[in-house]
């Protein structure tokens, strides 16, 4: 097994342990978080096919690594933007559920 | 070959694209620096001149009868970046100009900064979200790189989940929260699709990728992927269920944009996808599966409206079930892919739908919006004797359920013919009866609540607020556009097929 093989089996599974936390949790928080493993995951495949660009005599391919970066910021924006709304369902109803039993309620 | 569909350099005109893109942009910088006391303003010189943009790329891709091409700083894909308009996008365009247009003229005077007071931050937000879901959906279907296309659907995403919370009630906080929950799903899924296309073609420039793209498992499973998430942010049955409560929420001009355009604008890259970046990859199972999902959100969606009591919430599930409409396009343009499919009635009759559905649920937002300011409230069962207040917005809500439910003279109607007409040529019977049953089931929630509308109250109607006429004018223009639709003619348009590939590559090689 060669690093490269390594790297890719560690983003299949962060892949896959992201996917079964943001699919199974309720909680939103936890989303959250798994979204970011997920992400992580797709940060680190493209990594893996950065080194691509080594066969041509490059150190690695730059565009995969320019996408990572993108793909950072778009993923900090987007975590950014669901704890902002989390915090304020927290603030608005002192919990933070996404479940519509528990609103209903909480509204009567 | 691709010297055929691909233009090496920037075209004339090429320059529209960019600026479609960047106006909006520029209103929302300037709006943050100079304050919301200006807010309304840039963004209502910005709205007249992005229309006259969209129209004269429009304008150029008609009379040329070629795509538009913008090569980003002279960078030739796959290392640099290209922005295409081809009959599409520029279709696209021009329906979200006029959407926006009017969604801005008619937010107005809800999102007005009272002189003299303070400044709220409502309308300094709403004015520059607006602006910032043009640009993202400009940036959409102008782009030509899979990658780009996945930050302009990013930015769709985040100029549109805000706008759903912008009362701030906890329902609304609780509706965009799990919006954006199934979006950032949906996106992630996106993005490991074009990992895995990047790493087997080294390109994501849709041109390029067609031309390379060979039927083997890796596409199929980057094709697998990347629809997945496109579908949880079109809202297709059974990934819809974050759309009612978001859609109801949302204030009237808000909604009107999110279920005219933002959901559309996912719809419109899986199509980029099947059919421009891997023409030829989708067999007919996978058609047949995603037309399945159609059916059951044109059944699903329209049967719930009929048991809604609150007329936003039924808008809202009217919208899943149109939604489930465009996806006959699939098998339906597929169906003869040893031809051109696009030649297909299907094609054209699927993306009219599109347009006047997005005329049409426009319109019905805007209505059900100003009911809901005249009667403080929206439930259906207390709307007797509205049509006596406010005969305009009964009308106009009139006009657009027709277009919904597919009767003449409407855009609707020329969409759901021309759909119907696929289901024959290609022998595909049982959609003509989906579309039949949905048509009748349209009728029901739409006649259910203009049955209440028209029927004379009791007792005097309360009017808590009155409404200017002029709002009233905005609504009734875009139903009258869905309605203008219908006199386009009953055949597939030539303009929808600009810029298609003359054969799908890979059953080239």
């Amino acid at each position: 097994m060669n690093a490269a093989m390594l790297f890719g089996l560690c983003g299949a599974a962060l892949v896959g342990f992201g996917l079964f936390g943001l699919v199974t949790n309720p909680q939103p928080l936890r989303k959250i978080l798994a979204f970011n493993l997920l992400g992580s995951g797709v940060f680190l495949l493209f990594g893996v096919i950065a080194r691509r660009g080594a066969a041509a005599g490059l150190g690695a391919d730059p565009v995969p690594q320019a996408f990572v970066i993108t793909g950072i910021v778009v993923a900090f924006s987007a975590t950014a933007l669901a704890v902002a709304l989390l915090l304020r369902l927290f603030e608005a109803t002192g919990q933070a559920t996404l479940s519509a039993d528990d609103a209903e309620e909480d509204s009567r | 070959m691709t010297a055929a569909v691909f233009a090496d350099a920037t075209t004339a005109g090429g320059y529209f694209l960019v600026l479609a893109i960047i106006l909006p942009v520029a209103g929302i910088l300037l709006s943050l620096v100079l304050g919301g006391r200006y807010a309304e303003r840039i963004a209502l010189i910005l709205l007249p001149a992005g229309l006259a943009v969209a129209v004269a790329i429009f304008a150029i891709v008609w009379r040329g009868g070629e795509p538009v091409v913008y090569i980003v700083g002279g960078w030739q894909p796959p290392l640099g970046l290209a922005l295409r308009a081809d009959g599409i996008s520029v279709a696209m365009l021009v329906t979200a100009a006029v959407v926006i247009c009017a969604t801005g003229l008619f937010a107005r005077e809800e999102f007005r900064q009272p002189p003299g007071q303070p400044e709220a931050r409502a309308p300094l937000v709403f004015w520059i979200l607006l602006l910032a879901i043009w640009s993202a959906l400009n940036a959409l279907v102008l782009g030509d790189d899979l990658f780009n296309l996945y930050v302009a659907l990013e930015l769709l995403t985040f100029a549109a989940v805000p706008l759903v919370c912008l009362k701030g009630y906890e329902e609304t906080i609780r509706a965009a929260l799990r919006y954006l929950l199934f979006a950032l799903l949906g996106s992630v899924l996106y993005l490991l699709g074009t990992a895995l296309l990047y790493g087997a073609y080294g390109t994501l420039d849709i041109v390029l990728l067609s031309t390379r793209l060979r039927p083997e498992p890796v596409s199929w499973i980057a094709a697998a992927l990347m629809t997945a998430g496109l579908l949880a942010k079109t809202a297709l049955f059974p990934l819809h269920i974050w759309l009612p409560p978001a859609h109801a929420g949302a204030p009237a001009p808000g909604s009107a944009v999110l279920s005219a355009l933002v959901v559309k604008g996912s719809f419109f890259l899986i199509v980029r996808l099947w059919f421009d970046a891997m023409p030829g990859l989708m067999n007919s199972a996978a058609a047949q599966f995603l037309a399945t999902l159609g059916a059951g959100a044109v059944l699903f969606g329209s049967v719930v409206a009929l048991r809604q009591q609150r007329l936003k919430l039924l808008i809202a599930y009217s919208t899943i079930a149109q939604i489930g409409y465009l996806f006959f396009i699939f098998p339906l343009a597929m169906g003869a892919m040893a031809s051109e499919p696009w030649n297909d009635v299907g094609w054209t009759g699927g993306w009219i739908q599109l347009f006047s559905h997005a005329f049409a649920k426009a319109a019905m937002f805007m209505a059900a919006g100003l009911i809901a300011e005249s009667l403080g409230h929206d439930r259906i069962a207390g709307f007797a004797g509205i049509g006596r207040v406010l005969p305009i917005t009964t009308f106009t809500f009139g006009i657009a359920g027709l277009s919904l439910m597919g009767v003449p003279p409407t855009g609707g109607f020329v969409a759901k013919w021309l759909l119907l007409q696929a289901t024959v040529m290609e022998g595909q019977w049982w959609w003509a009866a989906v579309m039949l049953v949905g048509g009748l089931l349209a009728g029901g929630y739409i006649f259910m609540v203009l049955g209440k509308m028209l029927c004379s109250a009791d007792v005097p109607v309360k009017v808590c607020a009155s409404v200017t006429r002029s709002r009233e004018v905005v609504a009734l223009t875009l139903a009258l556009c869905a309605v203008l639709l219908g006199l386009v003619p009953l055949r597939p348009s030539a303009l929808l097929q600009i810029g298609r590939p003359a054969i799908p590559a890979v059953n080239s090689r």
